[in-house]
């Protein structure tokens, strides 16, 4: 079965072909994946007005891409499935007119997926984790999920503001433009590495950084190595609160394996302290690989295959729906 | 240390039962008499600075507070010995089983009755999921009696804030791991606890964990009012 997917849920407009024998644990294989980022202004954050006028230039032309890279034939998609939420409303309607657009056009069932459903099964396909912890830390979500009786419940997650919101406020206020993460990590790598307390809150299983980036905004900026060592402490603290996080639902559940999927699941230092946690109490660590970490439409296109193969569920074009506040844990799950 | 070398220890080793997130629990033998230790060990993957001043913190805290429990009329271990250096507790072994295994929704109302009372001596435990407590077995009344172990993260607070806070961090373990339970469990939680607590506080606890479900995120907004 040939799915295409379209994912917009913040900055990244993306499409892709996949495809995948049979059901679930049939082969899975990428035959296109393109994506076009909003790069908001330095310092500033992602609009959603100009990252959805950014989404409706780019898509007719990502979608072209797509099918032109797959040597395919539109007609030949059996079917479209797009990333209805939890995003940013403005952009998640692009991708949705987009979808309900071909799914008329070409008579395709349309199926709508769960944005972070999406990143936890393109996790565990690309990784192979069959009942896995899932830590799911990007600039939308920072979670910690387990699999339980049809539908991926939440153990642990942010109180305010996700890990990415930490990296790229803080990132902003320096003036770099979102997403900021990337050269966080840089600039902690190459500062003195000089620790500085900032505030260390967990509660109970949950994480709050809020606290952290009003402090982390309070220190001086005059010097590099200021900004440097500020950096630094930033991400050891925030990343020791998720490694405590983790370990914590490592040690209630038992898991034997552990994934990381999301933006930062990019980050070097996150992986390295997240390995010594699995070390400790003999689970496997698995990080997503870089190019699938972050949105993409393969993950769409993956989720919308397995859900539709398992469900048959699709739905007409015109309840093509869009939910800026869909959340994971109440997403019935049929095929785990 | 030298306080340590002059105490008499038992030459039998010490068993590790439990490798918790942020300490190991080991059952030793004191004095003759079976204790648990409590050892908060060097996480290598934190930053040292960080790493002693947390485990240093939450060892005083707990030694503290899991005496302080016992004011509130909650069943918590005796506290042995404080070493400060190794940032280790030795406490008393309170046999039974743990409550993550045995939950029921009448244990949930005892549960709720525990909260409340911490609660009422503006003690916030911090750390409420199932696995921290203990139905320990009374021999003589052939009856059980829910103890409080770890008091690692709590904290004296009479904000309703903090008290939501516990209360709605149980809410999510039962939600979750115990997710066959919840309807169930939560409410009779909800009862024991609004019976324990002075006037209408339940009731504003629970408001205010709604607000905080409310700042979680993609929460619906129109649903929880």
């Amino acid at each position: 079965m040939l799915a295409l997917g379209i994912e917009s849920t913040a900055h990244t407009f993306g499409c892709a072909v996949a495809e995948m024998k049979e059901k679930r644990n049939g082969t899975f294989t990428i035959l296109s994946d393109v994506r076009s980022s909003y790069k908001p202004p330095e310092g500033s954050g992602i609009h959603p007005r100009d990252a959805s006028r950014h989404h409706a230039s780019v898509c007719h032309r990502m979608l072209k891409q797509a099918i032109t890279l797959s040597s395919l034939k539109m007609e030949s998609i059996d079917i479209i499935g797009y990333s209805a939420g939890p995003g940013l409303g403005p952009c998640l309607r692009i991708g949705a007119v987009l979808a309900r657009l071909l799914s008329t056009y070409y008579r395709k069932p349309l199926v709508p997926v769960n944005h972070a459903l999406a990143h936890i099964e393109l996790g565990a396909q690309l990784t192979g984790a069959r009942n896995p912890l899932v830590i799911l830390v990007s600039g939308g979500h920072t979670m910690i999920l387990l699999y339980l009786n049809k539908r991926w419940r939440i153990f642990g997650e942010t109180l305010d503001i996700t890990i990415g919101q930490l990296f790229d406020q803080f990132g902003r206020s320096l003036g770099f433009s979102s997403p900021c993460g990337s050269t966080i990590e840089k600039l902690a790598n190459e500062s003195k590495r000089e620790y500085s307390w900032i505030p260390y809150t967990i509660k109970g299983n949950d994480v709050s950084f809020s606290g952290l980036l009003t402090s982390a905004l309070k220190r001086p900026k005059g010097e590099k190595s200021d900004i440097g060592n500020t950096c630094y402490s930033l991400q050891e603290t925030a990343f020791a609160i998720l490694a405590e996080a983790t370990e914590r639902a490592i040690a209630f559940t038992n898991k034997e394996e552990v994934v990381v999927v999301g933006g930062v699941a990019a980050n070097r230092r996150l992986a390295d302290m997240l390995s010594h946690v699995c070390s400790r109490h003999g689970s496997k660590l698995h990080i997503c690989p870089t190019r699938y970490a972050g949105d993409n439409g393969v993950q769409i296109a993956l989720t919308s295959l397995i859900d539709h193969s398992h469900s048959k569920v699709s739905i007409a074009p015109e309840n093509g729906f869009i939910d800026q506040s869909w959340r994971l844990d109440s997403v019935n799950v049929s095929w785990r | 240390m030298l306080l340590r070398s002059i105490l008499p220890l038992s030459n039998r080793l010490p068993v590790l039962i439990k490798k918790g997130s942020e300490a190991d629990l080991f059952l030793i033998d004191w004095y003759d008499k079976q204790a648990i230790s409590k050892l908060r060990t060097k996480r290598t993957y934190r930053h040292p600075v960080l790493d002693r001043e947390l485990r240093y913190r939450r060892t005083i805290h707990e030694a503290e507070m899991v005496s302080k429990a016992k004011e509130a009329g909650i069943r918590s271990p005796y506290l042995y010995f404080l070493d400060t250096e190794r940032n280790e507790i030795i406490m008393e072994y309170i046999e039974g089983v743990n409550l993550k295994t045995v939950l029921s929704a009448d244990l949930a109302l005892e549960l709720g009755e525990c909260i409340a009372k911490l609660h009422f001596k503006n003690i916030i435990h911090g750390d409420v999921t199932t696995s921290n407590f203990i139905l320990e077995r009374l021999s003589r009344q052939n009856n059980t009696r829910l103890a409080i172990i770890d008091f690692g993260l709590s904290f004296y607070s009479q904000r309703l804030e903090d008290m939501a806070s516990d209360v709605r961090m149980l809410k999510e373990v039962l939600n979750s791991v115990h997710h066959e339970l919840f309807d169930q469990a939560f409410s009779n939680f909800v009862k024991a606890y609004s019976s324990f607590s002075p006037y209408e506080r339940g009731k504003k606890v629970l408001r205010k964990v709604n607000e905080i479900e409310r700042r979680g995120r993609y929460s619906r907004i129109a649903d929880s009012y």
